[in-house]
């Protein structure tokens, strides 16, 4: 061994040390589990009182900000709801036709037929109305953003790490300072969309500009532009299917927004219809609303990434961004010309028919008679389930819950008992395990060396004493090492303070609540969705099966995806687990699929020309290989595992999301600010990490 | 010419050796579905007919592929992509044979079709009179791991196993036991030179050590057969020789039967026993070197011969007349009676001297020059027969 990995082997072993000597000594010094209350740094409360000044000095501002937007707001939903139902159909069919073609138009029209038919129109039209202010608004600031960052190398290092934040504070952790501010009402989630959705305008921006090629800028240069012609003919038209993506990313997010922000209350929008519907328990209503906003998701999804993937393909030199699996969507091949005009003629067209229309009142007003609304049916089949395969779900629920989740959350010690396991942990199994986990380590180190040995120690001690068994002392260092020994000092410095801050500002439970569901949630689909992706990348038709599947459960907003686990499965942390793993498992398959398919080549084909059997070629090549890129995946996932955890609050998964829940239902910006800042600081300090560990394997391997 | 079974009357070669690999009538056409344009014809009459390629049928008979062009046209017109036309040639045991051809001409197809990396849309390719099409997957994996090695343009080296690792890693495809593969490895480190570079990764090499690291990875599992596709054309030119150099050397040692892929005409002639020279898929040529100086078929073989040094690969055999074989007798005969004639002893050249050798002894003997092979007299030469020669006219 190298003396750099002895001393890294020694660094892992103390760590090992302490953790014993903690766990021995946590019965008799409970601190070691968590600070007491006389500890605790107020930052809450000096925030809450900092709030109260700020509000009382601006209040002002912000009420005349919320009056001054409200105009907008108000002009678009009133549009919208003025509209006759065809004409806003036809509008939305022109438009999805010219950003992706027939097929794209003939979904339009079944979406916007089905919140007619289904009675959901009027809401429905004030979800899109606040989407029509808050994406504008988030288009233009995050684009005016995204060129000063470009422009500025100060303003950039105050940027990114504000963006990172922006991007890892919960939605609903946004909603209270807001609420706070502008008070109650519908502005409140326009406001909080734009912001929300403003970090990925920026964010392309900035990439697109910064790829602008350097001969086209010279070019330009030569040419004799000055600095406005040059940015609005050179730079702005070489970044545009960069900014095209943006726009896309920017959409979902404001539409996630607009929907999430349901919770406060206060405006007729569809996602309230969902919310209140799932709190009342009426699971055939709020799925019917919850399809509307699927619907609406994948219409906007689809008509701005047919607009930015015409864009990326009108620009096909530029890099393509790192969008996987999205290149293949999409319409193939329309020239531009040929359908401009099309598109004029079906406007017109459908304007003059909306036109004539709008004398007919059934075509005003959709019908009340011609609603479809089949909720109670649904309900009623729902019983009928519930009623004959309770046994059937309830024995997948218990399953998980005692060998997985329970373990993961308490630890074998206290999981295994005669009313779960069905044996007591007698002390010989407790040896037994022992035995075990060291045997398996043993091996494991003859096998690859120190690094998987120590993972299974220290898998084999969380495993036993539960995540919430551990004291803080030995898992600060432990991540701390970890950063440190893959990321160098500053990851280092970050995991510390990070878990210090959860640590002295009193939510150190919660936060381990929420790392022990993000850790078993991430666990699963890392493990499936690698399996997944491994498949799809052997198999095209696999591949062109999920992808579809994937685009759906990206684009969706979140509360959506609870409503069929909650149907199953009643409230409560099984229900939570689902959701997390529905909505996170798409980065890993994705980054899977594309990792393994872009596994050099060269290296492949000597492989196989030296006889590797498709085994050998999958384990010894293309794996290691895609390593460092499934991790990226693996990082994605741990994002979006964080993000939906905070909204299984409301399906009752506890930790920090349900402190900012609470948070929000009682107004308490500090308690917010700590638990937001938590869960963000938990998923940066993870991002770091793995991203610096996927950065160094990729320079190791020379396949930057 | 088809020989079936292992052994039997196998064709000899020049030098006497067995034919080892025999290529015969294979097509490579890419596309939606470019076996059709084989399987109408007679459906197969032959024994070429595979039942076990998934969907991959090669029906049309090795014999009745009618006329390149016009199949080729065919699928041309219905979209398709041909990358090899109707390619036959074969490789004697133990020689090096060098396909040559401008970039895009197909070599890489053929080569990879001999180790069927890719699969041939039709036709057959026999190694010791076995069908390689026939194999079975499990047969091929054990065929790729016993018989055959090959190299790579861009070396296709692992990046992340250290140099020593690399060169195992076909005897631990193989599951052959860590020791055993790393005492190996060393053995061909060794033959390579490579020694010291054990712990290193292929990032950490230059490209010229990188190409090491590939041909002894191909020689760990001692095949017979070694297969290189244009090995040193990512090397600078100085190294580049020095590793043809090498290369010979190796050879020397191994007597593997070589098919070596190159664009480099001057390589092909520097390693060649025989050369192929391959145009838009198709073989134009095959010959020794100095048959294609020679007799080129075409004007595109004699487009690459123009450059070559010809003084240095024609040789007085190749230009000996016949014609004059009396005469030399005679000469000879007169030589032999007058004892201590040394201009007439010294009008004699071996068959296999070049033309630079030759002119030094002409310059000393105007009246011309006796060729002999093995001490018997095969013609004779006269400075004007060297200077058409020279000067590519007949
Ligand atoms: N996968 C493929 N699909 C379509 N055409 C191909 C494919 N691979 C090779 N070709 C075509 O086959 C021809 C021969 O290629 P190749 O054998 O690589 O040439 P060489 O090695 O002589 O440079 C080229 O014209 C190339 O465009
Ligand atoms: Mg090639």
């Amino acid at each position: 061994m190298k003396p750099a990995d002895r001393r890294r082997l020694a660094a892992w072993l103390a760590v090992i040390t302490v953790a014993a000597v903690c766990i021995a000594l946590r019965g008799r010094a409970p601190w070691l589990l968590d600070l007491p209350p006389a500890f605790v740094v107020p930052v809450a409360d000096w925030f809450n009182a900092f709030m109260v000044w700020f509000i009382g000095a601006f209040k002002w501002l912000f009420r005349a900000a919320n009056w001054l937007l409200g105009w907008p707001l108000a002009g678009a939903q009133a549009l919208l709801q003025w509209l006759p139902w065809p004409a806003t159909m036809a509008a939305f069919c022109a438009l999805a036709f010219a950003a992706s073609g027939w097929k794209l138009a003939l979904f339009a029209a079944a979406a916007l037929f089905y919140m007619a038919l289904t009675g959901h129109w009027s809401p429905s039209m004030n979800t899109l109305g606040s989407v029509l202010v808050s994406i504008p608004l988030a288009l233009a600031a995050g684009f005016a953003l995204g060129v000063a960052a470009h422009r500025s190398k100060r303003v950039d290092r105050v940027v990114q790490p504000l963006l990172d934040l922006m991007q890892t504070v919960p939605t609903f952790a946004y909603l209270i300072p807001i609420l706070l501010l502008f008070g109650f009402g519908p502005v409140v989630g326009v406001v909080a969309s734009a912001i929300y959705a403003c970090p990925p305008m920026v964010r392309n921006t900035l990439l697109g500009l910064r790829r602008v090629p350097r001969e086209a800028l010279e070019s330009g240069l030569i040419c004799g532009a000055t600095g406005p012609q040059l940015f609005w003919w050179v730079q702005a038209p070489s970044a545009l299917p960069a900014l095209m993506v943006g726009v896309n990313q920017t959409t979902m997010a404001a539409l996630s927004m607009v929907i999430i922000a349901a919770i406060i209350g206060g405006s007729a929008d569809i996602g309230w219809e969902v919310l209140s519907t799932m709190r009342k328990a009426q699971f055939g209503q709020s799925l019917l609303a919850g399809i509307v906003i699927a619907l609406i998701a994948m219409l906007l999804d689809r008509i701005s990434w047919g607009f930015a993937d015409r864009a990326g393909r009108g620009a096909a030199a530029a890099g393509r961004s790192r969008n996987h699996g999205r290149g293949g969507r999409g319409g193939r091949g329309h020239g531009r010309h040929g359908r401009l005009k099309p598109w004029l003629l079906t406007l017109i067209a459908l304007a003059i028919f909306a036109g004539a229309t709008a004398f007919i009142p059934a075509a005003r007003v959709y019908p009340e008679a011609w609603v479809f609304y089949p909720a109670d049916a649904i309900n009623a089949a729902l019983r009928f389930v519930t009623a004959n395969y309770s046994a059937a779900t309830d024995a997948v629920k218990h399953a998980a819950l005692f060998y997985y989740l329970l373990p993961l959350k308490i630890g074998l010690s206290q999981a295994v008992t005669p009313f779960s396991w069905g044996v007591a942990l007698t002390p010989g199994l407790v040896w037994g395990y022992a035995a075990a986990v060291g045997v398996i380590a043993w091996r494991l180190f003859a096998w690859r060396g120190w690094r998987p040995a120590v993972a299974a120690v220290v898998g084999g001690g969380v495993l036993y004493f539960g995540v919430t068994g551990l004291p803080w002392p030995p898992f600060i260092l432990a991540s701390t090492l970890l950063a440190w020994q893959v990321g160098g000092r500053r990851v280092a410095l970050l995991s510390a303070g990070g878990w210090a801050f959860m640590l002295l500002t009193g939510v150190w439970a919660q936060a381990m609540l929420s790392v022990y569901l993000c850790a078993a949630a991430v666990l699963v689909c890392a493990l499936g969705g690698g399996a997944l992706g491994v498949w799809a990348s052997a198999n095209r038709r696999v591949s062109n099966f999920l992808r579809p599947i994937n685009d759906t459960l990206q684009s969706m907003p979140l509360f959506v995806i609870l409503i069929p686990f909650l149907m199953f499965f009643q409230i409560g942390e099984f229900t939570s687990f689902l959701a997390i793993i529905a909505y996170a498992i798409v980065p890993t398959i994705r980054y899977t699929e594309h990792g393994l398919r872009h596994v050099p080549a060269a290296s492949v084909e000597a492989a196989i020309a030296m006889g590797c059997t498709r085994r050998q070629l999958l384990w010894e090549v293309k794996m290691p290989l895609a390593l460092p890129e499934i991790m990226l995946g693996v990082n994605q996932t741990v994002l979006f595992a964080l993000a939906m955890l905070v909204i299984t609050a409301l399906v009752g998964s506890r930790g920090l999301g349900q402190s900012v829940y609470i948070a929000l239902s009682n107004a308490d910006p500090g308690l917010g600010l700590v638990a937001g800042l938590g869960i963000a600081l938990i998923a940066i300090i993870a991002d770091r990490i793995i991203q610096a560990w996927s950065a160094r394997r990729k320079s190791t391997l020379g396949i930057a | 010419m088809r020989s079936c079974g292992g052994g039997g009357a196998a064709p000899l070669g020049p030098m006497n050796a067995p034919v080892k690999i025999a290529c015969r009538h294979v097509w490579k056409v890419y596309g939606d579905d470019p076996s059709r344009f084989f399987r109408d014809g007679d459906g197969g009459g032959g024994g070429n007919n595979r039942d076990d390629g998934g969907g991959d049928n090669r029906g049309r008979n090795a014999g009745d592929v009618p006329d390149n062009r016009a199949l080729w046209e065919e699928f041309e017109a219905a979209g398709h992509i041909g990358a090899a036309c109707n390619v036959s040639f074969e490789v004697f045991t133990g020689e090096i044979f060098v396909i040559m051809g401008l970039s895009g001409s197909g070599k890489s197809t053929v080569v990879r079709c001999l180790s069927r990396l890719i699969e041939p849309t039709a036709g057959q390719v026999l190694v010791d009179g076995e069908d390689l099409l026939r194999l079975g997957a499990r047969e091929l994996i054990e065929f790729r791991r016993h018989k055959m090695g090959m190299v790579f343009q861009n070396f296709g080296l692992l990046p992340h196993l250290s140099v020593l690792d690399n060169i195992a890693f076909p005897l631990k495809v193989q599951n052959i036991g860590r020791p055993q593969r790393e005492a190996r490895a060393r053995e061909v480190i060794e033959l390579v030179g490579l020694q010291g570079r054990e712990d290193s990764f292929p990032r950490q090499l230059s490209g010229g050590q990188q190409q090491r690291v590939g041909i002894a990875r191909s020689l760990a599992v001692e095949p017979d057969m070694w297969f290189l596709d244009e090995p040193f054309s990512a090397l600078d030119p100085l190294i580049r020789r020095q590793m043809q150099d090498e290369f010979l050397r190796l050879q020397k040692r191994l007597h593997k039967t070589i098919v070596f892929i190159t664009h480099d005409f001057l390589e092909a002639l520097r390693l060649a026993d025989r050369i192929a020279i391959m145009k838009d898929g198709e073989i134009a040529q095959v010959g020794a070197a100095a048959e294609l100086v020679l007799n080129p078929a075409d004007e595109y073989v004699a487009e690459f011969t123009r450059e070559v040094p010809r003084a240095r690969i024609i040789t007085a055999g190749d230009i000996a007349t016949v014609a004059t074989v009396d005469a030399a007798a005679t000469l000879d005969g007169v030589g032999d009676s007058g004892d201590g004639d040394s201009t007439v002893t010294d009008a004699r050249i071996d068959a296999a001297a070049t033309l630079e050798q030759l002119m030094a002894r002409l310059a000393d003997h105007p009246g011309g020059v006796t060729v002999q092979r093995g001490g018997e007299t095969v013609g004779r030469v006269t400075a004007v027969q060297l200077i058409k020669a020279l000067a590519a006219r007949d």
